[in-house]
């Protein structure tokens, strides 16, 4: 076929947009993504083929042999141009105060064909009040791409959003337009990943963050999510999986947080808690399957479309919460500070976070256990606005005594990541010996659904692992109907973990994914201390503060409950005689 | 050249709808006994023979059509009859079921022989909601005959059922795509293509979407021994063989259906066949309904054929022919014809959705006589990507009425100075 | 910032206009109970009729709309529809937004659909409009006191030849083109 005069060769089955690319022309695109099913709704990728007096959408048209393709002729340029400036006209141009300003697939389309000014009547639409902690919706920048119609009815599974409505009233919104927790909603954050304009984003809490910082008076302590470490190195341009610890915890010293710690140490602490009370399920007939809740969106999931399990879930609270309860109980009393002066703040891949850290549950003696919550994006925007240099960043070890992590609290990271810590330390207890192989290779990898059997010889251990929401309902739907034949079951909201999660950096393709979770089982690799219980420092806070794990002490700081979350309709009263 | 003919319409008010007995009694049902004993390819013959075009307004051979479909191997395949007919001032298919609503079934039922599908469905408009009736009874009447259901009329293996299913207010759902989408319990929004629905349509089956009239005319055809069809229309190089229903309405004495045969002029058809006009001379015609291409009255002598149509700048489109007199000016003509596709777009394809806003703001400025020069490059601009880029054919065809318009009437565009046009 | 709070009630012809930039729109939150055990024991009966089977939805939907009183499909229901049939609530509010004889608000016994396409325009059609605002004594889109009409503006359905036409629960009136047609018409009705 030829592209512009040139001729080239594919495969059959490619797609304009494919082969265009083969030579190195990007057609401009903006509905498209590339592990979406494809739209074709947005028509700016229009191309010329020769023969033929409409156009066709380089995302949707498969290549025939001997077919010409134009991109760069003067009816191929006005159109897209054209369509580009209708779609502009239709959205709230607010550059300036967006969220997304400099990282905009809409911006970037206007510089490439220099759109100056607008000469079409504006035509915004309205928006919708919706309030709530991790998500903001502003539906007057929204471009009708769909993108975020896709990731929620075929990714999660979920379909909270949906186009409605026709012609000047079609839109991308909620059922009856309600805010989302009255909605399926779960507030995952993936569509926050895939929108191309500043339409659905994070609610930004880097203000709260830098006034915490500005203010003499606290002692502000971070910490920082073992996913992120992975992560935050794309925002400045380096390659994907790159690992940025030290240079990251540098960066957050340099913006003025007074403590730098990291979470993994609490996803030791979650290993011990959550590793014995699967003991205590086993061996006390408790509810099985057990099934993790380090997922704040898979919580919601449960308390919000399987309320009727909810006991199935862990008590112990996610690493973040059991970090800021440890925070302003344990750190507060070794370092002779005042609970009420401590602000805890988390560096989470995650929007959900933002939610958990503000449940009225997470408090301990009146103080919330985690103050406040920023995303590896509001992160990179904070390191830019104190103008850091981040690539050039020495780089520099968490502080003691909550940043001793080992790699089983680090592979959290991933999908599969708990699972295989939390049998590195219950295979260890249970039997009494040393695990030789610590990679449970069975748990590993981007499937949505693996199973995993762990032989202890009291019982074999059946395991699941699930992520992205579509298939925790399918694993789901087997206990609800009875017939779940594991006894645990991790699963994470997000598709490939929390490498893949809400607050991540945009665009981040299955690839991508990939590489920041081989980033994430090279940095296990590379410790020296691989099991959770063998952490000195977890040891020695069991040692000095719990006890010992499942205590009175830590059942009532680092464990929690779970509610129903009220539907907004309830039909039982018809089923009632 | 007769005027009015009765070929399609050959059966209208001679027995009763609501009776299968009364049908065969004038002969209904011989064409498909005489169907099944002929191979599927012979029937495709015949009807490329007739020179049929789909009479929805897309006008692809139907011959050809139906051997394409028949040559699709699958376990399962769909024939779908298109009753949606939302294109304004057109009512001929309303017209067909009303009157012979038996003779349609019958088309289905032999395109389902020579198609080789199971299952064929009637999506009928949900404003065409008093018609269910008659064809729920006639589906019911002829399965209880076994003309419907398994092994019809003895053949072994030719299983057929029909079912019917209801619009439910959207002009868009006339697309195949749309309209397959909206039995399958969604908004009826078109498909991209490909994958085409003739590989991939109704619940993933090859699906075969014809229009009422087209079906309509295949019982007639396949018993058309002597070759009566072929008698009408005009000859030549390109021609248009046969009959076609046209539906005329808007400034004429007598508005309605009728059958004529391919070459009579447009004149016979305003002033011979609707009674003329009301009161007031021509302004424009419209040809095909809301989506069709408009002509000044220079076009009454233009014969009513595919090709002469198709050359003097407009096409036969859906059959509709709408004269609009001079108490409706060409502005409010074309906002009123806007404010159909502002109301009917599905919205999901920027270019359709934003371009049908901005070509309504733009025709308000033209009639509130504000408007500049390059508010009219704008005007030609959109309707052109519109045309090019939209996903489906509303978003093509949006704009054949203005973009007519503006060639045919350029003075109604000029720019206003202080009350004077300018130009 | 300059906000201005619009209920849902104006949202279908708010939004169809533009410059409304700034506008914030909140939508009802208010729970319309209508579901007796009556009403769910009749949805129930079209449900089997359909085999509860989520692909005939739009059947179902029309079905569920003619025993309304109001003739249209109210929120609740919605929900209900959802839980019975398996179904995400976004669907199903899919298809009451796109299909323009499916109605989200309530309307009356008898909706007075006139045709406001290009054919009965050019019929004087706009009189006819004017003349049910005047006997009827509303405004387009707004019921009566009593809720037995409501007048709309539908687009062509196809009663071309007995323009100007008025569509009334699926029955076609032609040929309204004066008063004393039209008050027979209403007259009839009641």
């Amino acid at each position: 076929m030829k592209i512009n005069g040139v001729q080239i060769e594919v495969e059959s089955g490619t797609r304009i947009i494919e082969a265009a690319k083969s030579l190195n022309i990007e057609i401009p695109h903006l509905c498209y993504h590339p592990d979406q099913r494809i739209k074709a709704l947005c028509r700016i990728c229009s191309v010329e083929v020769v023969g033929s007096k409409k156009m066709s959408a380089a995302c949707s048209t498969y290549v025939w042999d001997g077919m010409e393709i134009l991109t760069n002729t003067k009816k191929v340029y006005d159109t897209q141009k054209g369509i580009l400036e209708m779609i502009l006209a239709n959205h709230k141009q607010d550059c300036l105060s967006c969220s997304r300003n400099g990282n905009c697939e809409l911006q970037n389309l206007c510089m490439r064909f220099g759109i100056q000014r607008q000469t079409l009547d504006k035509a915004v639409n309205p928006v919708y009040l919706d309030d709530n902690p991790c998500i903001e919706r502003n539906m007057d920048k929204c471009v009708k791409c769909g993108r975020c119609d896709k990731i929620c009815r075929d990714v999660q599974g979920v379909s909270a959003i949906t186009w409605a409505g026709r012609s000047e009233t079609f839109k991308f919104t909620t059922a009856y337009n309600k805010p989302l927790m009255d909605t399926d909603c779960v507030l995952c954050g993936q569509c926050t990943t895939v929108c191309p304009v500043g339409a659905i984003v994070e609610k930004d809490n880097t203000q709260t963050v830098w006034e915490a910082i500005q203010d003499s008076g606290k002692h502000v302590i971070v910490q920082v999510a073992p996913a992120v470490r992975v992560a935050l190195g794309d925002i400045f341009g380096l390659k994907k999986g790159t690992v940025v610890t030290g240079k990251m915890v540098t960066a957050l010293k340099q913006i003025g947080f007074d403590k730098v710690f990291d979470t993994v140490f609490a996803a030791d602490v979650t290993i011990m808690e959550e590793g014995n009370e699967l003991l205590d399920r086993i061996r006390n007939n408790g509810i099985l399957p057990m099934i993790t809740s380090c997922s704040p969106g898979w919580v919601n999931y449960m308390e919000k479309h399987y309320s009727d399990q909810i006991d199935h879930l862990s008590t112990a609270k996610s690493p973040q919460q059991i970090f800021g309860a440890i925070a302003k109980s344990y750190y507060a009393d070794k370092s002779n500070m005042n609970k009420k002066d401590i602000i805890t703040v988390s560096v989470m891949p995650c929007v959900t976070k933002k939610f958990e850290a503000a449940r009225p549950e997470m408090t301990s003696a009146g103080v919330r256990d985690v103050d406040v919550v920023i995303t590896t994006r509001e992160l990179a925007k904070m390191i830019q606005y104190a103008g850091i240099d981040f690539v050039a960043l020495a780089e520099t070890q968490f502080d003691s005594p909550l940043g001793e992590g080992t790699g089983a609290g680090v592979i959290f990271g991933t999908t599969g990541g708990v699972t295989e810590a939390a049998v590195r330390t219950v295979y260890e207890v249970v039997m009494e010996a040393e695990l030789e192989k610590l990679e449970f290779e069975d748990a590993r990898g981007l499937q949505g659904i693996k199973e995993a059997e762990v032989d202890l010889k009291e019982r074999k251990l059946k395991i699941a692992v699930a992520h992205g929401l579509a298939n925790a309902q399918k694993i789901m739907e087997q206990i609800k109907a009875g017939t779940s034949p594991y006894t645990f079951i991790e699963i994470m909201a997000c598709p490939g973990g929390c490498i893949g999660g809400g607050g991540q950096p945009l665009n981040t393709t299955i690839d991508g994914k990939k590489m920041r979770m081989d980033a994430i089982y090279e940095i296990d690799s590379n410790k020296k201390i691989r099991k959770s219980h063998e952490n000195p420092e977890v040891q020695k806070i069991y040692r000095e503060f719990f006890g010992k794990p499942l205590s009175e002490k830590a059942h009532e700081l680092l464990h929690t409950h779970y509610h129903k979350m009220n539907r907004r309709y309830d039909f039982s009263y018809l089923d009632e005689s | 050249m007769t005027m009015a003919v009765k070929f399609i319409t050959k059966n209208f008010g001679r027995y009763d709808i609501r009776s299968l007995a009364s049908y065969m009694k004038i002969g209904g049902l011989t064409a498909l006994k005489k169907a099944i004993q002929m191979p599927g390819d012979d029937i495709a013959a015949l009807l490329t023979a007739a020179g049929i075009k789909g009479r929805g307004g897309a006008a692809y051979p139907m011959g050809k059509k139906w051997l394409q479909a028949r040559d699709i191997k699958a376990a399962e395949k769909v024939i779908i009859c298109n009753a949606d007919e939302g294109e304004p001032c057109t009512f001929k298919d309303r017209t067909l079921i009303q009157n012979d609503p038996f003779n349609l079934l019958e088309g289905m039922i032999i395109a389902g022989y020579v198609i080789e599908a199971q299952h064929g469905y009637i999506y009928l408009r949900e404003e065409y909601s008093y018609l269910k009736s008659i064809l729920l009874n006639a589906i019911e009447q002829l399965t209880e005959k076994n003309f419907l259901g398994k092994n019809i009329l003895g053949k072994k293996g030719f299983d057929y059922e029909l079912h019917l299913c209801s619009g439910a207010g959207a002009y868009v759902c006339g697309e195949g795509t749309a309209l397959v989408e909206s039995i399958e319990g969604k908004s009826g929004r078109p498909r991209m293509k490909p994958p085409y629905i003739k590989q991939c349509g109704l619940y993933n089956h090859p699906t075969c979407v014809q229009n009422v009239e087209s079906l309509s005319l295949v019982a007639a055809i396949v018993n058309d021994e002597n070759n009566i069809y072929q008698k009408y229309g005009t000859k030549g190089e390109k021609n248009s063989i046969g009959t076609k229903l046209i539906s005329v309405a808007g400034n004429v004495k007598q508005p309605g259906v009728f059958e004529i045969p391919f070459g009579i002029t447009i004149r016979d058809i305003i002033y011979g066949l609707a009674g003329g006009v009301e009161g007031q001379p021509i302004r424009l015609i419209q040809f095909g309904g809301a989506s069709g291409k408009v002509a000044s009255k220079d076009i009454l002598d233009t014969p009513y054929s595919y090709e002469h149509l198709a050359m003097a700048g407009v096409g036969v489109g859906s059959g509709a022919i709408l004269v609009v007199d001079e108490s409706t000016s060409v502005i409010d003509f074309l906002i009123t014809t806007q404010a159909f596709f502002s109301h009917e777009s599905c919205g999901q394809c920027a270019p359709c959705r934003e371009g049908n806003r901005h070509i309504r703001l733009l025709l308000q400025k033209i009639k509130d006589g504000v408007h500049t020069q390059a508010d009219i490059e704008k005007l030609n601009s959109i309707a052109d990507i519109m045309t090019v880029s939209s996903l489906c054919g509303l978003g093509q065809a949006a704009q054949n009425a203005l973009k007519t318009a503006m060639k045919v009437f350029p003075d109604e565009f000029k720019i206003m100075e202080e009350g004077v046009k300018i130009g | 910032m300059y906000c201005l709070l619009i209920y849902q009630e104006n949202l279908e012809s708010a939004e169809f206009q533009t410059g409304f930039e700034g506008a914030v729109f909140m939508s009802e939150n208010i729970l319309e109970r209508v579901l007796t055990r009556e009403l769910a024991r009749q949805i129930d009966g079209i449900l089997s009729n359909y085999q509860y089977d989520a692909s005939r939805l739009i059947g179902i939907l029309l079905d569920i709309q003619q025993i309304i009183p109001k003739q249209y499909i109210p929120e609740e229901i919605a929900y209900y529809l959802a839980q019975k049939l398996n179904m995400k609530i976004t669907n199903i509010y899919d298809c009451i937004t796109f299909y323009g004889s499916i109605y989200s608000k309530a309307r009356a016994e008898y909706p007075l659909q006139i045709c406001n396409s290009i054919v009965c325009k050019v019929k004087k059609g706009e009189r006819l409009a004017m003349d049910l605002k005047k006997i009827l004594k509303v405004e387009i889109n707004q019921a009566t006191a009593d809720g037995k009409f409501i007048i709309e503006m539908v687009p062509c359905f196809g009663a071309c030849d007995v323009a100007p036409a008025v569509k009334v629960n699926g029955k076609v009136y032609g040929n309204l083109n004066n008063e004393e047609k039209i008050k027979a018409m209403l007259q009839e009705l009641v």
